[in-house]
């Protein structure tokens, strides 16, 4: 029998619940000669500013056991070209979810650019990240209180009148689903959970951190298990629906996040080591079901 | 880009803490000197960026130094092991852009991916001059290699226990070598002073920490003059113009 793998976030029917996602996969473009972008249920395009940034010093990247460190910086061409040239290219080619993911330093500069990709016609999602840990003075501070989530949240829901919101939660904090109530009491549409751990290594030779950054952002198969249970927390308490994130690298890992509550599911870190994991996962999933006698993948949503 | 599943003909030291690994499998995504793959290495989360030194139809040969946890598992491999890697990842050197008499210069390892170079400005008849820069003699590489096909090649050493005592600059400055474009790989304190002391046009090969390999995760991003450039991707060579040292 054919297996049913599409979801539906707020209304956006997505063939199947893989999502690459931020910062993981560029804008989609870069990877759409080396696989058929078309297999993914969407795609979370690189977190963009106002204006465009360089993003950090190099080494941007360290390793780590099951997973890195990344200090990118949010490098990006700026909101203006997103909506204006990556995101037209990429409808071009794409035919599922395009998520526009947005970063800012102020509530003026999520509100500008929200409404901008608010009116582009080639994005079906906006995913605001209030969890970036790398940029001094940055998005942190609006992802680790409460009171500063509400208030991003509000005010990018103020401007956005076509499209629904997602807010993409930090875990470093004491009790994300206080966060989490939060974003959904000031009107977000869904929650992405988790972002990045803050972490750090140091090269015991040079006796200074390996990143230039100093510190960055842990992700990679290590964290699942800890963003498992946040999504499991999270999707118990709010009633908006969540897109799972991190440490996913197959499709058992998938219906595991499906299972703690996650409607869609974004793989990140783990694209890195494998560009192929996304649709290597989608194909994956119709013989996983198989065996576990589910039919549609809509069934399993939050079911622990 | 392309996985391949390579399987090890051969492992074995050039130099100290240099290994020469010689791969059979699919090379049809490699297709010009200055490219790199990405080898996957057990245990380890990243994979390795490491140039390519010489292809074939049949083969890749890397060689690479042991500069960590991740190219020590490498080193332990044996005839008939797999490896694993992306190919057919990085721009390439530019041979067209040089008129007639290529200089190339690699520092340590960096000589590795100028040997496939030099084999392409052979097969386009132009003259080449090689200087290789090492600490010592016992860390000389590939200089036989480089003369066999027709490079005139020059060494020199830190200590001065083989050729020229110095920089490979230093060669540069001792000797009349005529060239008219020079193409550099090595670390880069050597790449700066090399840029700075050739007035012809030329390209350098650059390394940089990197996530995918493949331009889309913008972990190894430099500036240049004309704005923000991945090394893995619009690199790992760049026009000596561009370059802010």
């Amino acid at each position: 029998m054919v297996k049913d793998l599409s979801v539906e976030l707020c209304g956006i029917r997505l063939k199947n619940p893989v999502v690459p996602a931020s910062g993981t996969f560029g804008f989609g473009l870069e990877l759409s000669d080396s696989l058929d972008l078309n297999v993914l249920g969407g795609i979370s395009l690189k977190g963009t500013t106002r204006e465009a940034r360089y993003g950090n010093p190099t080494p941007r990247i360290a390793d780590c056991p099951a997973g890195m460190l990344n200090a990118v910086g949010l490098q990006n061409p700026g909101i203006d070209v997103l909506v204006q040239e990556k995101v037209p290219a990429l409808r071009k080619i794409y035919d599922g979810c395009v998520i526009a993911n947005i970063s800012g330093f102020s509530l003026d500069e999520y509100r500008h650019c929200c409404a901008l990709a608010d009116t582009c016609p080639g994005i079906d999602l906006i995913e605001v990240n209030i969890s970036c840990p790398n940029v001094h003075g940055g998005g942190m501070a609006f992802g680790t209180s409460a009171a500063a989530a509400a208030e991003v949240t509000a005010a990018v829901k103020e401007v956005c009148r076509n499209k629904r919101i997602f807010i993409k939660l930090s875990p470093n904090v004491t009790d994300i689903v206080e966060i989490a109530r939060a974003c959904e009491d000031a009107g977000a549409d869904g929650l992405t959970l988790v972002n990045t751990f803050l972490g750090m290594r140091i090269d015991i030779a040079r006796r200074s951190p390996v990143l230039a950054n100093k510190m960055g952002g842990y992700s990679g198969a290590g964290i699942f298990p800890i963003a498992l249970r946040m999504v499991y927390q999270v999707a118990h308490a709010c009633r908006i629906p969540v897109m799972g994130c991190g440490g996913v690298t197959c499709a058992r890992d998938v219906i595991e996040m499906m299972m703690a509550g996650a409607t869609a599911v974004q793989v990140g870190a783990e694209n890195l080591r494998n560009p192929f994991v996304c649709p290597e996962i989608v194909e994956e999933l119709p013989s996983l079901m198989e065996q576990l006698h589910i039919e549609s993948l809509r069934d399993i949503i939050g079911t622990v | 880009m392309k996985e391949v599943t390579f399987t090890v003909l051969e492992n074995s030291p050039l130099a100290p803490r240099t290994f020469r690994m010689k791969l059979a499998g699919d090379t049809s995504a490699i297709r010009c000197s200055g490219e790199f793959v990405q080898v996957a290495v057990e245990g380890k989360f990243l994979r390795r960026p490491i140039s390519v030194h010489d292809c074939d139809w049949e083969t890749l040969t890397l060689v690479y130094k042991v500069v960590g946890e991740g190219t020590a598992v490498l080193s332990a491999k044996r005839p008939g092991d797999r490896v694993r890697a992306l190919t057919g990842l990085g721009n390439s050197f530019d041979v067209d852009s040089c008129p007639h008499k290529a200089l190339l210069l690699g520092g340590g390892v960096g000589a590795a991916p100028l040997y496939l170079l030099a084999k392409e400005l052979c097969a386009q008849g132009k003259e080449m001059t090689v200087i290789l820069g090492f600490n010592t003699a016992s860390e000389v590489m590939l200089a036989d290699e480089f003369e066999q096909i027709g490079a005139d090649v020059h060494i020199a050493t830190m200590d001065g226990s083989a050729g020229t005592r110095g920089f490979v600059t230093d060669v540069l400055r001792l000797k009349n070598i005529p060239y008219d474009y020079f193409y550099a790989c090595g670390p880069k304190p050597m790449l700066k002073a090399v840029c700075s002391a050739i007035h012809t046009p030329g390209e350098v090969s650059l390394e940089e920490r990197m996530g995918c390999g493949a331009g889309f995760c913008y972990g190894c991003s430099i500036q240049t003059k004309n704005g923000p450039r991945r090394v893995c991707k619009d690199g790992p060579v760049f026009k000596k113009e561009e370059l802010i040292w």
